[in-house]
């Protein structure tokens, strides 16, 4: 699908994000990395697990490990009801806990920049780069060192 | 890698594990023609399948070896290094394949020519050796076994033609073509090579009926399943376990339900499935000992020992996953069992047995579990030599072990680097092995145990689960929150009211059960999963699960008990296999998720007493109050009719029973028969009961070589706790009085029951008491109960005492006060221990000649020596009060005089 739309607009180097907003800040996420989209229901909390694991959830049979956005890149945590965006990473379910999901946007290289120097260190790790929307800006998640990096505070923790 | 390549690898190194027993069992029996032809007949397929391959190396190997074996069937004698010659080309074959599968089909370089050069060579002597016996008669047809014959791949035509133009008999054998429809085809089975003709000709003249391998007789029953394909559909069975639990829920709000009946038999029919493809995943316990024989012989040459392996209920079933895990530490205690387990032969000749040791092996169903016990003839355990070894390792005190059984000993063995191998070999004793065995084992929810017999050897009995899949697991909740505890570890459920014969005790911040005649440590569920404490806070009383993993027993406290359901384990992402207490989750009936307990983890939990339930400000209690004093063992028990008595228990070397026609008197004393000597008997005090008939409690205290035993009417508890002594002389036997429990205690005085017991040989001479002081002690002991008990004993022989309770405290004091006589060290203290202590004296206060006495639980040849070099004077063990004076008295008195002088 993303190729197809991509060669019929002669842009070769486009990509497709599913934007996701956490704590007002727009991010992409490439729409390959996403499973789906779902309502989070019933989150069982997992006692003594790092902080931002927020608990694990019954995905039609599976067990997705639930991973909350806002306390990975240190924002206070919210009331507002959430949604999560399922990934798979090496034959296991994750699921970021988000405040909203947006369009699928589809951009190329023209727009984006590198991270800008003195964004806080929290997040430079987390962004592979900034594309510049009309009106905003939009943080593009690195997706595989968000997991990597719940996985060995995991280990710290432990 | 195609197909081809892959059923082969899978083919030929099975067939080599076959190879391997067989040979272990030919060198025992060389006259066996039935497990010398099936070592050929699978050497042979093997060097079929390589030439045909096009795998050069591997064909070369086994030619050769073969070559060798033919010579064994042309009546060559068997000799151990050919056998020994032919094992090692399996190994060589064996890690040629290993390559082949990692690098994707393509045979590594290198080259064989030492061994093929080493095959030929046994092979050009054995032509000598041969020529004496005459050749057996080639009528003398050996029989080979046929069913299992399988081969990748197809017969070149050329081939098969040359073979059915020698073969008289057709042999019926299953051709399985990998890829190709599993027909029977009458092709002759193997595959031979123009220099193996003669193979052939025997080969095919054996009728497919034999009983020489009785493995292989079900072959043609059963297929060959991807593992991959069980493990979906023992997933997919799973889920349909968890919807039937689902519908069952569901129905169950719903009474009477049209659903009900066919429900129910969706219910048994899914039981039954769950139970059928759990079958599928079952594997004989053999699987596992497989390799053992050949170990078994491998270790009996090295060691120069007889080994016989016995093999009892190889068929026992047990899940794959089990089957895997256990296999590891089961090699290792085999190889345990070889090594120290067994002696030398003339050793054991010397003690009447035969040369030949046995290594036994057993596996039996029992409940839902397997047990396999592993046991030897060998020499034992040595149970002294291991409380020695756990003295020097830090584990128990010397008092501990003398007072443990000897199976409680016999556990260290089980700790981190514990060995007691004198000399450390290529095999084993270097103390990494068993605790890794136990680990193993209790991982996967098992529990091991030994029994020995010294000169009659030794039996490690194992238990573990069938299947690690699907558990029995009972679901309890807590602070809202549901969790499951494997069911396997539950041993009751017990609810504590106020006046209920169970009841809760407190020790600072540690809970614990006293259930009938035990104390269990209680650990809060929703505490340590730091949810939040309800401890005391429930009217109706606390419910306990009382939990046994191992030897630790314990009691979790949860808000209320659910029911009991078979949960289907799902493991945890790997970002949260580091939560120690959680060991996985599973879907509840209503879809909810839910954490499994891992029961090892809440069993550590309770045994360090590590209590994470102390919230902040306990935590900080705690601080506080760990500074000055910690906790001392003590033994209550009842003499006379008033009061509670304690002794410490460090002080007690073993509860025994009295029987009252045991006591005798000698001249005018109580003696009783101990454990072949006459020893002392005291009583407590004067109302205890002089029982003439009947059974009274004894307690056996040693000091050095003098043992004694000290009457009481009643023991009644063992506690942990910290108290404040009070001093005081109502009676020469009560060292002071303290409260304990809420209870006023009398804390009685060890020394004075000795003294009573051996009048002036153990004397403490209060002389000097009377005349002028004997001189300035300085005591320094962390242990409040500790100093409350030295302190006095000094006293009374005259010193003037300063207890302090820290090293730093003392060097305080002493750079502050010159005139110390001498000082009394404990050397195990918190924070800056005796060594530092005595070193910074020496040192930094410069008093070189100051005597420093230590007292340490321990005493061994190496802390003795860094004492020494630390600068400590003379070295006594801790309670050994009579040592402590007679030191004093040399060194301070010494020192005094020369003061006085």
């Amino acid at each position: 699908m993303s190729n197809a739309t991509a060669s019929v607009e002669g842009l070769t180097d486009a990509r497709q994000f599913v934007t996701i907003r956490i704590g007002g800040q727009l991010f992409g996420v490439p729409i390959s990395s996403v499973n789906e989209v779902f309502v989070p229901d019933c989150i069982t909390p997992v006692p003594l697990a790092p902080r931002e694991i927020d608990g694990v959830l019954n995905l039609r049979g599976r067990i997705v490990t639930m991973i909350d956005m806002r306390r990975l890149l240190g924002l206070s945590d919210s009331s507002v009801a959430r949604m999560a965006v399922g990934i798979e990473r090496t034959g296991e379910a994750f699921a970021l806990l988000i405040d909203g999901v947006g369009d699928v946007l589809l951009l190329d290289d023209s727009t984006h920049e590198s991270n800008p120097p003195n964004l806080e260190e929290d997040w430079i790790q987390f962004s592979e780069g900034v594309h510049r929307l009309e009106g905003e800006l939009l943080v593009l998640l690195d997706v595989e060192r968000v997991l990597a990096t719940v996985g060995s505070s995991a280990r710290v923790a432990a | 890698m195609d197909d081809l390549l892959r059923e082969f690898l899978t083919e030929t190194s099975e067939s080599l594990d076959v190879a391997d027993v067989e040979l272990v069992k030919f060198e025992t029996d060389p006259n066996n023609r039935d497990i010398l032809n099936n070592i050929f007949r699978l050497v042979h397929t093997i060097k079929g399948t390589c030439g045909f391959i096009g795998l050069v190396r591997l064909a070369g190997l086994a030619h050769a070896a073969e070559t060798l074996m033919d010579e064994f069937r042309n009546g060559r004698p068997v000799t151990t290094g050919a056998v020994g010659l032919i094992l090692r080309t399996v190994d060589r074959i064996k890690a040629i394949l290993t390559e082949i599968e990692h690098a994707d089909g393509i045979e590594p370089a290198g080259s064989d020519e030492d061994l093929i050069s080493e095959l030929e060579a046994e092979v050009a002597r054995t032509d000598v050796v041969a020529d004496a016996p005459p050749p057996p008669p080639v009528a003398d047809k050996p029989l080979i076994v046929q069913e299992r014959e399988t081969l990748p791949g197809e017969v070149p035509l050329d081939e098969l033609e040359r073979m059915f133009r020698e073969t008289a008999v057709e042999v019926k054998a299953p051709a399985a073509k990998p890829a190709a429809a599993p027909v029977a085809a009458p092709v002759a089975a193997a595959v031979a090579a123009p220099a193996a003709a003669p193979a052939a000709k025997a080969t095919a003249d054996a009728p497919p009926a034999s009983t020489g391998n009785d493995s292989t007789s079900v072959a043609n029953q059963t297929i060959r399943v991807n593992v991959s394909v069980l493990e979906h559909l023992m997933t997919m069975v799973s889920e349909l376990v968890l919807t039937r639990n689902q519908l069952m829920e569901i129905s169950r709000r719903n009474e009477d339900s049209e659903y009900k009946s066919p429900l129910q038999r969706l219910s048994t029919v899914t039981g039954e499935l769950q139970e059928a493809v759990m079958r599928t995943r079952m594997q004989p316990i053999g699987n596992a000992w497989q390799k053992l024989p050949r170990i078994v012989r491998d270790l009996a040459q090295d060691l120069g020992k007889q080994i016989e392996l016995e093999q009892h209920g190889a068929e026992t079933d047990l899940d794959r996953q089990v089957l895997d895990q256990i296999k590891d530490p089961l090699t290792h205690m085999v190889r345990n069992s070889a090594d120290h387990g067994l002696e030398m032969p003339a050793a054991r000749r010397a003690a009447g047995k035969p040369d030949k040791g046995t290594i036994r092996l057993s596996a039996y169903h029992e409940g839902g579990h397997v047990i396999l016990e592993i046991s030897d003839d060998g020499r034992g355990l040595d149970v002294e030599r291991i409380k020695v070894k756990a003295v020097e390792n830090g584990l128990c005190s010397e008092a501990d072990a003398a007072r443990m059984t000897d199976a409680q000993a016999f556990r260290y063995i089980f700790h981190a680097g514990f060995s007691t191998a004198a000399a450390v070999t290529s095999v084993s004793g270097r103390g990494v092995g068993m605790d890794v065995v136990r680990c193993n084992i209790e991982s996967i929810g098992g529990t091991i145990d030994v029994r020995s017999k010294r000169g009659e050897g030794t039996t490690f009995i194992i238990k573990i689960p069938l299947t690690l899949a699907i558990v029995p697991a009972l679901i309890v909740e807590s602070t809202g929150e549901r969790f499951a505890l494997p069911q396997t570890s539950v041993v009751e459920l017990v609810r504590v009211r106020a006046d209920s014969e169970h009841s809760l005790s407190f020790i600072k911040h540690a809970h614990v059960l006293r259930l009938r005649d035990r104390l269990l440590p209680i650990v809060d569920l929703g505490t340590v999963m730091n949810l939040s404490c309800h401890w005391g806070e429930r009217p109706e009383g606390e419910l306990i699960v009382v939990m046994q993993v191992g030897s630790h027993r314990f009691g979790v406290v949860v808000d209320s008990v659910l029911h009991t359901e078979e949960i289907v384990v799902k493991p945890l992402s790997t970002v949260l296999r580091s939560v120690s207490l959680v060991s996985g989750s599973t879907i509840l009936g209503d879809g909810r998720v839910i954490m499994i307990i891992d029961p090892n983890g809440l069993a550590d939990l309770a045994a360090n007493r590590a209590d994470k339930a102390a919230d902040a400000v306990a935590d900080q209690q705690k601080a506080a109050s760990e500074a000055d004093s910690d906790a001392t063992s003590l033994l209550l028990c009842r003499a006379g009719p008033q009061g509670m008595k304690a002794v410490p228990l460090a002080l007690v070397t073993r509860l025994e029973e009295l029987e009252a026609s045991q006591v005798e008197i000698v001249s005018d004393r109580s003696v009783a028969q101990y454990r072949g000597t006459l020893i002392p008997i005291v009583y407590a005090n004067d109302q205890v009961e002089r029982k003439t008939t009947g059974k009274q409690p004894l307690l056996i205290f040693s000091e050095g070589q003098r043992t004694m035993g000290l009457v009481v009417d009643e023991i009644v508890d063992i506690v942990e706790t910290e108290f404040d002594l009070k001093l005081s002389s109502a009676a020469p036997e009560v060292m002071g009085g303290a409260i304990i429990n809420d209870i006023a205690t009398e804390v009685l005085d060890v020394a004075y029951f000795m003294q009573e017991a051996f009048g002036e040989s153990f004397d403490i001479p209060l002389t000097r008491a009377a005349n002028e002081r004997a001189g300035r002690l300085l005591l320094v002991d962390g242990n409040a109960f500790h100093r409350a008990m030295l302190e006095p004993v000094l006293k009374g022989n005259g010193y003037s005492v300063t207890a302090c309770a820290s090293a730093n405290e003392a060097l305080e004091k002493l750079s502050g006060d010159l005139r110390f006589d001498a000082v009394v060290s404990e050397v195990d203290m918190p924070g800056v221990d005796g060594f530092c202590f005595a070193e910074r004296v020496r040192g930094e206060l410069h008093m070189e000649s100051l005597p420093i006495i230590a007292m340490a639980a321990g005493r061994n040849p190496e802390s003795i020596e860094r004492g020494r070099v630390a600068g400590f004077t003379d070295y006594v063990a801790k309670f050994d009060r009579t040592g402590l004076i007679a030191a004093l008295r040399e060194f301070a008195v010494h020192e005094d005089e020369e003061k006085a002088a």
